[in-house]
């Protein structure tokens, strides 16, 4: 196998180069929002001084020069996710829009009170709330199936929760809060043979894996374009296209209809019908080329070159006394949650800001976890394509000298 | 190794951390509120025995950062004896300190209080410091509901 190309990557990252407090950054909020390659700044800039425009909009040569590469894009997203259609691939703010969209286009008209909807127990927020709103205005229930000690969804319990009331199964393909990756498959499986679409969100996942929807055969996958090392402000929804044919608009505007007069509207074809009003054009375009730079590196060295790292992450930090790590699952991403004896995560961050080292320090938007394991909140370490295992070392040294100093 | 946060991380404060004072419940409370801060998980109940409008004693139990548990350690200790007023007055002198509008807070006032002035450089922090005050305020009001920092 061909070496994983660390020097070249870290050198595309210019803000790698940053000294925080005086010390060589040492990134590791990656779950939060990833850090960005040249190529997608210098794309940013590239549109706004060459190509811009608005989409769909104008005759004028511009707002067709724009117009072909947002929608050249789309047709990146597609195949990176192995999508059938550019319709299936509707641009969002990310995430939280993604299944906001889902919740009140697909569930307002298809779920009633005394209807179910599924998630678990290791949900972020975004995939808790969206739902409790949904509920509130239908009477539908929201039932959540249970996770282990180890963080992992108790499969068993899953399955039996799919019953004949549940409508809808939403759930993390990766958890942000733990790095537990679900089994996705199985739980599509059995919510298929009962005709239950599946959501998956997919904020965590993309960055780490290869994501094929049609090999996972989900009905929505969702995921934001700032922890793919793209901008923030864009995300996706993917949606099977019968789905989404069969689904009412989300949001009212310009762009998702065909013909408006004062009586009626008719709606324009996928997948504009879901996109009202101006997209964020210049931040779609960048995130292709940030799915373009990581074609180049490839999404299956990305994942065998994370779990090494989180590997070696792993080992070291079980060799810290005091040391708890949150989340042991056997299916695990580049995450590492971890809690020490009588030393709160915010001063764990406050410590680590101080050697230049990032880490995230609360309930990581999933308060639901931080109870079950009975912790206020963890110190996280979650790791991309440019940390290095130097960089774990610095992390590892800087928490036993936190310890000492705590005495 | 930790040099830049010595201005943070005082002694007094490792110390209030590692032997929180007055940490225990005071059965016959006069006054008894809840602090959250739900950006970090910070929890605490404070409890006041009053005595007309002097604060007898103070106590409080929960589970925070080490800044916050210094904090309302700290706290707990110097508004014994100290009248409603004159607890309200160091709460505004102790928020400026922690809040830096001000440089020229009287430091001399907050006694040693004065180990948390610290905070001032670490925006992220200061709701750390300030939980137990906002909780001692609303005490001292008379709020019944949580106190919360958000
Ligand atoms: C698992 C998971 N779901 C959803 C989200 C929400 O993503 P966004 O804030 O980009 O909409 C996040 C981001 O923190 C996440 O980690």
């Amino acid at each position: 196998m061909t070496q994983f190309p660390i020097d070249k990557i870290r050198n595309d990252f210019p803000i790698l180069n940053e000294k925080i407090r005086n010390k060589p950054l040492v990134y590791l909020d990656n779950a939060a929002s990833s850090q960005k390659p040249n190529v997608v700044i210098d794309c940013i800039s590239h549109v706004y001084r060459h190509d811009y425009a608005n989409v769909h909009r104008g005759v004028h040569t511009l707002s067709v020069r724009s117009t072909d590469k947002f929608e050249g894009a789309r047709e990146k997203i597609k195949d990176f996710i192995n999508a059938e259609s550019g319709k299936e691939i509707i641009f969002t703010k990310g995430t939280t829009e993604s299944i906001n969209l889902v919740a009140q286009s697909y569930g307002k008209a298809n779920i009633k009170a005394g209807d179910e909807i599924l998630i678990s127990a290791m949900e972020h927020h975004s995939n808790i709330v969206p739902w409790q709103m949904l509920s509130e205005q239908t009477g539908a229930i929201l039932k959540v199936a249970p996770i282990n000690l180890r963080g992992e969804l108790i499969l068993d319990e899953f399955i039996k929760l799919i019953g004949d009331k549940t409508r809808l199964i939403s759930i993390a393909h990766m958890s942000n809060a733990l790095g537990t990756i679900n089994p996705v498959k199985q739980i599509i499986a059995a919510a298929h043979d009962k005709n239950i679409p599946v959501l998956l969100d997919g904020a965590q996942a993309i960055p780490h894996m290869p994501v094929d929807v049609l090999d996972l055969d989900c009905d929505f996958y969702a995921f934001s374009g700032h922890k793919l090392y793209g901008p923030s402000g864009i995300g996706v929804l993917y949606g099977k296209q019968a789905l989404l044919e069969s689904m009412p608009p989300y949001q009212g505007g310009g762009d998702m209809i065909r013909k408006v007069t004062f009586e009626e509207t008719e709606y324009n074809t996928l997948p504009y019908k879901f996109e009202a009003g101006t997209p964020s054009i210049a931040d779609a375009i960048a995130l292709g080329a940030a799915i373009d730079y990581l074609n180049e590196i490839g999404m299956g060295a990305v994942a065998v070159y994370e779990a090494e790292l989180l590997d070696y992450a792993t080992e070291q930090a079980k060799k810290i006394k005091g040391l708890r790590i949150i989340g042991e699952a056997a299916e695990k991403g580049a995450i590492l949650s971890f809690v020490l004896d009588k030393i709160h995560p915010h001063d764990i961050g406050t410590m680590l800001d101080s050697l230049g080292i990032a880490v995230r320090a609360g309930h990581h938007c999933a308060m639901p976890v931080m109870d079950f394991f009975e912790v206020p909140a963890t110190a996280r370490a979650s790791f991309a394509i440019y940390n290095t295992k130097q960089e774990i070392d610095v992390l590892m040294n800087g928490i036993e000298s936190l310890i000492e100093v705590f005495g | 190794m930790f040099d830049d946060l010595r201005d943070l991380y005082q002694e007094v404060i490792f110390d209030h951390n590692r032997n929180p004072r007055n940490f225990r419940i005071i059965e016959n409370a006069d006054r008894k509120v809840d602090g959250f801060n739900p950006l970090c998980g910070d929890r605490l109940t404070l409890y006041l025995k009053m005595n007309g409008d002097v604060i007898e004693d103070a106590s409080f139990q929960g589970s925070g950062c080490a800044i916050s548990t210094a904090s309302v350690s700290l706290m707990t200790e110097i508004v014994k004896g100290k009248t409603e007023a004159e607890a309200e007055a160091l709460f505004k002198t102790f928020h400026e300190m922690t809040t830096g509008k001000d440089e020229q807070v009287n430091l001399e006032a907050v006694g040693k209080l004065a180990v948390l002035a610290g905070v001032r450089e670490y925006p992220a922090r200061v709701k750390c410091a300030t939980l137990a005050w906002h909780t001692l305020d609303a005490a001292l009001k008379n709020e019944k509901q949580a106190v919360s920092t958000e």
